[in-house]
Order: structure tokens, then sequence, then C-alpha cells
């Protein structure tokens, strides 16, 4: 075990994968001498040398083009698109291609490979280094969405991922690279993909949500719990495909939902949680489920803080529905 | 492979045609390339103070920036990319204006909504860079379009670097603007690197050549000489004004720093790559020619170099207690109107906040 930050596991997970799997190799902007803008590709290179990490030209729409042709004829890209906000050149390869290779070839083709890409705000990098684009990508059939919160987590999804069948878009939520540091075991493990985390049990209120915002619900939570709110917390880690059952059975065990994402609100996540469980579950539910999302807006430079959901406005969603 | 252009040597001498600018010209002409120098050492001093978040300079390339942009006509348009700023400030950007953008601050004309170093000023007709690569190209080429439609004289320059010409908006910016011959001038400021990729792997032709796929003349210039610069520019827009369509220039140069505040290029490239750039200094250089042609006196660099320090620092003085912007800026300028569910969500926020008290600011980094 090795107490490592999110991206020093990022990094782990990639270096465990290229050590088990010769035929994984990384590649994009910057990722080979400098090592990433955030470094979560540091001595690539220097281990695998340059034809297994390397940098590419500038072109999104190239590196996945080129990963998705690389993963038809037996290669495992792991690409990486250096902040979400600049995927969308490359989002007809993503959702055109990638995304309906295998089902378009009758299963003849197929495209395993691994984008990952740092989202979410909080570094001060305004409307184009800030944006959660999940909901974008769980809405396109063929494709996995994976958000890891905790170092472990990311290590064992990102090596799940890449081991996986079919493309996985890993969004890696930035504002933790740094701010949280966890036990990770050595060498190669795997988180299955599609299984939910439980962070906190609690017989009160159900919280949902991933990524950045786990954190922010867990200090949520604790606070809650100084006036006797228990909250349950559950980390969603793979948003598509979704266990539902799990979700399901956590909104029951309470019948008080909350749920959290940073990206806009309408058609966000939080809306599909929502209306899974009250098409299934609604008999259980004591309250109105509350949504704690940013504003259906760009994302702003100096007021992030203000647009990003905080302690103060979970606790807020978290009270309203118990006290319901 | 073609030679570049160059009116002025590495030391100072001319080796080709003395522009047709009277002595005040050449002196302003130096003036706004000291102050772009200046700027970006002052903001960059600010950025260590912890006081702007974020520069991306131009240091090294002030040649290519303002040579180019000054054989601009006030009409024309120049669609920026991160490092045009000194050059808006020459076209007319007040330097309140610049720093309060820097600042991010209640006087910036973009309500701080964008980072620092993406400069904005409709006066002199400078649209703001996104920050996605290569997204500016089609812009220019869709308003040429237009300034052409109406009869318009006006050309439409935009800037972009050697990273860029492997997006999507170079290429389709390229082909439209050939096959509707538009008046554009694609201006590629080739500065060696795009973050830590050198310019040699963007592409195995030579960026000059990218011109001939799309029936647009190009030519290679050096880019840090400014008067090959200017000249440049002024053969591009003169054949752009008479109807002759599009041309590319490719302003070759160097980033003599990092890609920005926060980037450490000691990582990627060699300190005798960045000393012999240095040797061709394009201030230096001009500093030598214009002080043998009598138009800078001897040590008249360090005066002026003083003055406009203290000119910037005016600005920022003026800045530093400039209030950051109002909250209800969160929901504006999204639609023409505030839409009822934008005004909806202000309110929720209004009220956990009088319940609660108002959120905290972050300490997170830009890390590039
Ligand atoms: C579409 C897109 N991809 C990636 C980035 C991240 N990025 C910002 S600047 C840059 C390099 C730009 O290089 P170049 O075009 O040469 O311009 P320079 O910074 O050298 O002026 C990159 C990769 C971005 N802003 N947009
Ligand atoms: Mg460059």
């Amino acid at each position: 075990m090795a107490n490592l930050t999110l991206i020093q596991a990022v990094n782990d997970g990639l270096k465990a994968a290229m050590r088990d799997d010769p035929t994984t190799l990384v590649f994009g902007e910057d990722v080979g001498p400098k090592g990433g803008v955030f470094l979560a590709t540091e001595g690539l290179t220097a281990e695998f040398g340059e034809e297994r990490c390397f940098d590419t030209p500038l072109s999104e729409d190239g590196i996945i083009g080129t990963a998705i042709g690389m993963a038809a004829n037996g290669l495992r890209p792991i690409a990486e698109i250096q902040f979400q906000d600049f995927i969308f050149p490359a989002f007809d390869q993503i959702v055109s291609e990638a995304a309906k290779l295998r089902y378009r070839s009758g299963g003849q083709y197929t495209a395993p490979m691994v984008i990952r890409t740092p989202y979410g705000g909080g570094i001060r990098g305004g409307l184009y280094h800030s944006q959660s684009g999940e909901a974008y990508f769980s809405h396109t059939p063929g494709l996995k969405v994976v958000i890891p919160s905790t170092p472990h987590d990311a290590k064992g999804l990102l090596i799940a991922a890449i081991n996986d069948p079919d493309p996985v878009l890993f969004m890696e939520p930035k504002a933790l690279y740094r701010s949280v540091k966890g036990e990770v075991p050595e060498g190669s493990y795997t988180v299955e993909l599609s299984t939910l985390r439980t962070v906190r049990e609690g017989k009160d209120v159900t919280v949902f949500c991933y990524g950045a915002m786990v954190p922010v619900v867990e200090r949520a939570a604790a606070t809650a719990a100084e006036s006797g709110i228990e909250c349950n917390i559950v980390d969603l880690r793979t948003l598509m495909p979704l266990d539902e059952e799990g979700v399901l059975e956590a909104a029951k065990s309470t019948g008080r939902v909350v749920t959290v994402h940073e990206a806009p609100r309408f058609c966000g996540y939080g809306a599909e949680i929502s209306a899974m469980i009250a098409e299934n579950v609604i008999e259980y539910m004591e309250a109105p489920i509350r949504r704690v999302t940013g504003f259906d807006t760009p994302f702003p430079n100096t007021l992030e803080h203000h647009y990003l959901p905080d302690e103060r406005r979970v606790l807020d969603a978290i009270e309203a529905v118990h006290s319901f | 492979m073609s030679d570049s252009l160059q009116i002025l040597a590495a030391d100072g001498t001319l080796v080709g045609e003395r522009p047709a600018l009277d002595d005040s010209a050449l002196h302003d002409l130096f003036e706004h390339m000291l102050r772009v120098r200046c700027l970006d050492e002052r903001m960059l001093k600010l950025q260590r103070a912890g006081r702007v978040g974020f520069v991306g300079t131009v240091l090294g390339s002030e040649a290519a920036a303002i040579g180019s942009a000054s054989a601009l006509a006030r009409e024309d348009w120049l669609w920026s990319g991160l490092r045009e700023g000194g050059a808006a400030v020459m076209r007319g950007l007040p330097l309140s204006e610049y720093v309060a953008q820097m600042y991010c601050n209640a006087n910036d004309t973009a309500k701080g909504r964008q980072m620092c170093n993406h400069f904005q000023h409709k006066g002199s007709h400078y649209p703001s860079w996104s920050s996605v690569i290569g997204t500016q190209m089609p812009h220019a080429v869709g308003a040429a379009f237009a300034s052409q439609s109406r009869g318009e004289k006006a050309v439409h320059a935009v800037y972009f670097g050697d990273g860029a010409t492997s997006s999507n908006g170079f290429h389709s910016g390229m082909n439209f603007a050939g096959t509707w011959k538009l008046p554009v001038v694609f201006v590629c400021v080739d500065n060696g690197w795009a973050i830590s990729v050198p310019s040699g792997n963007q592409t195995e032709g030579e960026y000059e050549d990218k011109g001939i796929a799309y029936g647009i003349p190009a030519m290679k210039i050096d880019g840090n000489d400014v008067l090959a610069c200017r000249q440049a520019m002024a053969d591009a827009t003169e054949r752009a004004r008479a109807g002759e369509g599009p041309s590319l220039l490719v302003l070759k140069t160097y980033r003599m720093l990092g890609h920005s505040s926060s980037d450490d290029p000691t990582k990627y490239r060699s300190e005798e790559e960045v000393q012999s750039w240095r040797e061709k200094d394009p201030i230096d250089r001009f500093e030598i020619w214009l002080t043998q042609e009598g138009v800078l006196s001897e040590g008249e660099r360090k005066t002026m170099e003083v003055e406009l320090t203290e000119e910037i620092d005016n600005a920022i003085h003026e800045q530093e207690s400039a209030p950051p912007m109002a909250l209800k800026t969160l929901v504006e300028d999204v639609y023409e109107d505030v839409p009822t569910h934008l005004k909806r969500q202000y309110n929720a926020f209004a009220s956990v906040a009088e319940r609660y008290g108002s959120a905290t600011v972050g300490d997170g980094a830009f890390p590039l």
C-alpha cells in the first residue's frame, strides 16, 4: 500500500496497466516529456519508450480517430484529452464512431479504448477549462462513462476501464487531483465497473453524487449529522452503464433523495436519477427529490465558487428533504 | 522550403528595403514593442505575487505581433489567439482595460468571465479568443464574407500558433477562404512550441507549404524582424483589398518563456536553444538599427522603459481597487434576456446565501 494523491494513483494505474499489457499505449497533447499538464503521465515515456507514450499533433479529432483505428486493430489505446472542454473537436469521433462501431458491425469490429480527461471546476480556469460533460456522453449508447473520486478507485477503475472490451470515457475530477490522498494497493487490481460505492451509511437521506462532489457531500453530511440527520452517501462511480438496482435500493432505504453534480441542471445526470426513482420506487418517497447542480449557464471564472455546489447548498437540500 | 523574408538581420543591419516610414512612425513602432515587453514583465510579477492567475506572454515575439498588426488599417479586424493582447493595445485597447481583463474585475468588458489573457476590444475590431485552439479561423473567414458582402474594404487578419495548424479550424478556415477568395490574412505565429510539443512535430511539411493545398499564396517571414513582419502584412492586406483573396503568413519566432506562467519549459527544451534565440531578440535588433539611424538616442530605451512601466503601474493602481463582478452577472448574458428558469435558479442561490452565508473562494490554481 502506498499513500497517493488521486493524480499519483492515475499515474500508478497507467504504469500498472502498461506493464501488464504490451498492447497498451498512451498518447495525447503534452503527455510525453512534459508528463501531461497535470503530470498524470509523468515518467511513462522514460519507462515505456516513445513508442508507447508519445505526444500528438494538436488535434483531438485526430487523437480519438486514430485511437479508434488502433483499437479496432489489436492495440489498447489510452488517449488523453488535455481538458474535457477540448473534447468537442473529437465529439464526432466519439459519438458517431467509437460508440457505434460494435453495433454497426454486428460485433465484428470493436473499439476497446480509454479516453482519459480531466473535468470540472475549482482551478480558476474559466469557461473553457472547467466544464463537466458527463451528460453528453452518458447520453451516448455504446460508450461507458466512469468518474472516480478516491485514489483507490481512480487506479482500480482505470485498470478496469483499460481491460474493458468497450470504449470508456474516464473523467478525472481535476479539483481532487492533489486535494485527496488515500491508500492505494501496489501492482494491478481492478474496481469493477458499474458498481456503486457507499461512502457513508445513514438512514435519513440518500445523497447520490460522483467525482469532485463526493468530498463536498461528505462535509455537508458531517454537518447534517450534528443536527441528527444521518445521510447515506452513494458515489455512483460508473455513470454508464449505471447500477440501477443499487440506486433504487439506496433510494428506498431512506425515502428521501438528493442528487449533486456540478454540471448544469437541465438534462443533467441528476434528472436521470430522479426520473428512475420516480418511475420505479415513487411509493417509497417521503419527500420530493432535490437536485443540487451548477447553474444552467456557461461556467464562470471569477465567480466559480458561487457556481459550484458547495457544502451550504448541499446541506440546504438535505435539510429540505429531511424536514419535508 | 523557401527562404524567409528578412529586412533587418539579427545583428541589426538592414538587409532589405528600408520601409516607407518616417522617423516618428518608426519610433512609435519601437515604443509599441517595448510597451508589450514591459507589460509582460509587469504581469509576470503580478502573477508571482498572486495578483493575477495566469499570464501567457508574447515575450520574444513582439515583432511578430506588433510588426504585422501595425500594417492593419483601422477598419480591419484582428482575430486573436493567446498572445496578441499587445497588438490590441497598439490598436486602441486602453491599458486600464487590459489590466482589468487580467484582474477579471468589474471593469473588465467581458465581466470577468474569461481567464486572464483573453482580451477583447470592440472599438478596434478585436474579438477575444475562446481558448479552444483553432476555432477563430473559420470565424474570421465568415466575418470577411460579411464585410465583402457589404462592399466594405475591411481585411480580416487571424492569428494562431504552430500548434493550431493541426486543428480542424485551420483546415476548414483555409479551405473556405481559398474557395471563396475572401479578404483574410492567416497569420501563423510559429514560436517553436505548442506547450511542450516542438513545432517540427506538428507536421512533416513546412508551414508555408500548407497554403499550396488550398490555393492560398503563403510566405515565410523572419518573425523577429519587425520590418519584415510589417511588410508582409502590408502586402497581404493590399492583395486582399484588391480582391485577390487570402494569404498565409508564417512568422518564424520563438516562445522565450514557458507556455504560460505555470509551465516549466526546462522539462522539455534545452537552454542552448533558448540562448540561440535570445541572440535574435526582436527589440534589441530594432534598437540597434534605430540608434544607427538616429531615431533613438543613446540610452533612450532605458528612459522609455521607465516611462512605460510607470504608465502600466498607473493602470494597475487604478484597477487594484476595482470590485469583483456582481453576483447577479452569474445568470446574465447567457441569452439576451434572463429566462425564467435562470431567475429561479438565481433566487434559490440567493436564499441559500441568506441562510448560510456566502460561498467561500477555493484555493485551486491553474496548472498551465
Ligand atoms: C482544442 C484545444 N486543445 C488543447 C488546448 C490546450 N492548449 C492550450 S494552448 C496549447 C498549445 C498551443 O500551441 P500554439 O498553437 O503553437 O500556440 P502558442 O501557445 O505557442 O502561442 C494547447 C495544447 C486548447 N486550448 N484547445
Ligand atoms: Mg506555438
